[in-house]
């Protein structure tokens, strides 16, 4: 965890990844596209009028256009505007990613290990690496949490979250 | 009369030994909710509501808007010891909570916020006590029509009235009539925007988008500035709360106006973030000393925590009484409604007296328990933000992920739930508002089914929006407060230009 001090210091120092501008084009073209594709998919299903009423697609196929038009502006302001300020600095890419990535994994690590296991895991790593705890720390609270939630879910409330090979051997 | 007997019965189911337990939980539970950064009033509740699906609907809404009172209660203790407000409407209270704490006068900055707090939420609950069987009963008279234009009327007030820019708030509401649209059509069965994904075939749940929106975003946020915690200590005891509030009837000019902003911005779709700006901006211009602001006036604190909970409060009435929610947070109590096979709208009023009665009566209950529960618990509540960030991050993940997968218990939503929090994440920075998305996404079925059935009804004729004078003036004022920015810029203008006019003339 850094100190607000070097963090500040380092927010000073540290180069823009990419400005808001760059941000603000790339989003507003994204939804420009996707905006394009969906009312592409709702017009093939039908947008207009049938002997019943309205068609399965013409509410949407309406606002796909409207998420168009309003994404044509959005990118024209961006370009007009051309804010320079940087939509995030390296050092906080690299703070979200220290975030983000291992969650990525963790998701991943739901669908073999079970959600007990790989939560417990997730926060003991976070805690190990992140947090420079000794490892039988950070092992001893990731397991006290998942117990702890273990008994709210499957023995309180038995509500049946993924488990994995480890609940299966025993006998959850 | 007849109401008042129905709130005395609603006090009878409520005060089961078994429903204050549930109370309390649900306002601990909530403060833990309001005092964590990444977890808040709408995802808090968002997670929970897979646990009380099998519960009866009256127990369920008194936990879970107890979480909701719990996290407008919680926001505050951040704000003042932290300086960092666990909400959007406590950073208001920021601005002469702080200068508060760091004076020494923390147990006072806090008491005074959450009787604020208490008295404004009061006042809510009597407007909605007095006012939301009226508005039920007048809205029984409403057909589809009618209902497509309230609907579009609070659509409307959304564009008009919001901060952000005027397309932003545009798209990021028509994403969420579009993600409501994924999946089975409920009119005709058909299949829409799936793209041949059996995974979409579900649509997408409002509680996943929630928890990614608020939950994962917020993290990821918080992560981003390298936060640490480093807060002042807060006691308080009993002189401290009486001498605060020995003080407090000086203030009630203050309470009364910060009530009124609070109530009117809560059952109009402005929010308990904006109520808590203006609370703040009218005491700060109307009082005697506005100098003292910022510098840790107790109004400075007053002033924004009762127009935030009054907001908060009757945020419900529009909720209750015409199945439209005020804020994202009543908008996932609407979700929780529907979910317990209540058909939310005005027919709530008659055919689910019972349970609309308890739900009111808890809010007494549930606002003056939360009072004395927050009193004599802040100081462990500040000490849970002595937990190291790097524990608390990944808990909250763990939690989130679990509240996905429990609304239908599938894997596919905790990654949809990732890819919602990087959304979220990249949408509050670039100021494209979350709410109306929300919003959206629980309201665009009904919404639709408004629309659709009307257009059946008149074949096509969009004049019948304008066919008699109730359904008449619903969509005229819906297209006022839509055009409102527009016509106050060109009145302006006008103005601007007369001015300049008048004074070429004089030189």
């Amino acid at each position: 965890m850094n100190s607000p001090e070097s963090s500040g210091e380092e927010k000073a120092q540290s180069p823009a990844l990419f400005t808001v501008r760059t941000a603000e084009i790339v989003v507003a073209l994204a939804l420009a596209i996707g905006a394009l594709i969906v009312s592409w998919s709702n017009y093939q299903l039908g947008a207009g009028w049938n002997s019943y009423g309205p068609d399965a697609g013409y509410f949407p196929f309406r606002l796909s256009v409207v998420v168009f038009l309003a994404s044509c502006v959005v990118l024209v302001n961006a370009i007009r505007h051309n804010d320079r300020s940087p939509f995030v600095q390296r050092d906080q890419a690299r703070l979200v990613a220290v975030i983000l990535i291992p969650l990525i994994f963790y998701v991943f690590g739901i669908a073999y290990l079970g959600i007990y296991v790989a939560s417990a895991i997730f926060i003991a790593a976070f805690m190990r690496f992140l947090g420079k705890f000794p490892w039988w720390k950070s092992a001893v609270v990731g397991i006290c949490v998942m117990l702890a939630f273990f008994y709210i879910f499957e023995i309180q409330f038995k509500v049946p979250l993924p488990k994995g090979p480890l609940e299966n051997w025993l006998g959850y | 009369m007849e109401d008042l007997n129905a709130l005395m019965q609603g006090f009878g189911h409520v005060l089961g030994w078994q429903n204050i337990g549930l109370m309390l939980i649900g306002i601990l539970l909530g403060i833990v909710v309001g005092v964590l950064p990444g977890l808040g009033g709408p995802n808090g509740v968002a997670i929970l509501l897979p646990l009380t699906f099998s519960m009866n609907p009256t127990s369920a809404i008194i936990m879970l808007s107890c979480i909701y009172w719990g996290a407008l209660f919680g926001g505050a203790i951040t704000s003042i010891l932290f300086n960092i407000p666990g909400e959007a409407w406590s950073v208001a209270t920021t601005f002469d909570g702080y200068p508060l704490a760091q004076q020494g006068r923390a147990g006072e900055a806090l008491t005074s916020a959450f009787t604020g707090s208490c008295i404004g939420a009061l006042v809510g609950v009597i407007i909605i006590t007095f006012l939301a069987p009226l508005v039920a009963k007048f809205a029984l008279r409403f057909g589809p029509p009618e209902f497509f234009a309230v609907y579009f009327l609070t659509f409307c007030s959304f564009i008009g009235m919001g901060k952000e820019p005027k397309a932003k708030i545009l798209i990021a509401m028509c994403i969420g009539f579009l993600l409501a649209a994924v999946g089975m059509d409920t009119v005709s069965g058909q299949l829409r925007m799936t793209f041949g994904s059996t995974q979409l075939l579900r649509g997408f749940d409002f509680l996943v988008a929630v928890i990614g929106l608020f939950g994962v975003s917020e993290i990821l946020l918080t992560m981003e500035e390298g936060l640490a915690f480093k807060g002042k200590k807060a006691a308080i005891d009993l002189k401290v709360v009486f001498k605060t509030w020995a003080m407090l009837p000086r203030y009630w000019v203050t309470l009364l106006r910060s009530s009124i902003i609070g109530c009117w911005l809560g059952i109009t779709p402005g929010g308990a973030t904006a109520a808590s700006f203006m609370g703040y901006g009218m005491a700060k211009k109307l009082s005697r000393n506005p100098d003292g602001f910022g510098k840790g006036a107790i109004e400075g604190v007053l002033a924004p925590e009762t127009a935030a909970h009054a907001a908060g409060t009757s945020a419900l009435l529009p909720m209750l009484a015409l199945g439209i929610p005020g804020s994202a947070t009543a908008a996932v109590l609407l979700g929780g409604l529907m979910i317990w096979g209540l058909q939310p709208g005005p027919m709530l009023f008659i055919e689910q007296k019972d349970f609309v009665w308890s739900l009111i009566a808890s809010m007494y209950l549930g606002n003056i328990a939360g009072l004395l529960v927050v009193l004599s618990t802040v100081p462990l509540f500040a000490a849970i933000l002595r937990i190291p960030f790097s524990i608390i991050a990944p808990a909250i993940m763990v939690v989130c992920a679990i509240g996905a997968f429990t609304v239908h218990n599938a894997q596919f939503d905790i990654w949809l739930m990732v890819a919602f929090g990087v959304i979220g994440y990249i949408f509050k920075k670039l100021q494209y508002p979350l709410a109306p998305m929300v919003l959206a996404l629980v309201l665009g079925d009904r919404a639709e089914d408004a629309f659709r059935q009307t257009m059946v009804g008149s074949k096509g004729a969009l004049s019948v929006f304008f066919s008699n004078g109730l359904v008449g003036t619903i969509m005229v004022l819906a297209l006022i407060t839509l055009l409102w920015p527009l016509v106050s810029a060109v009145m302006n203008g006008l103005r601007h230009r007369a001015t300049l006019r008048s004074s070429t003339q004089t030189s």
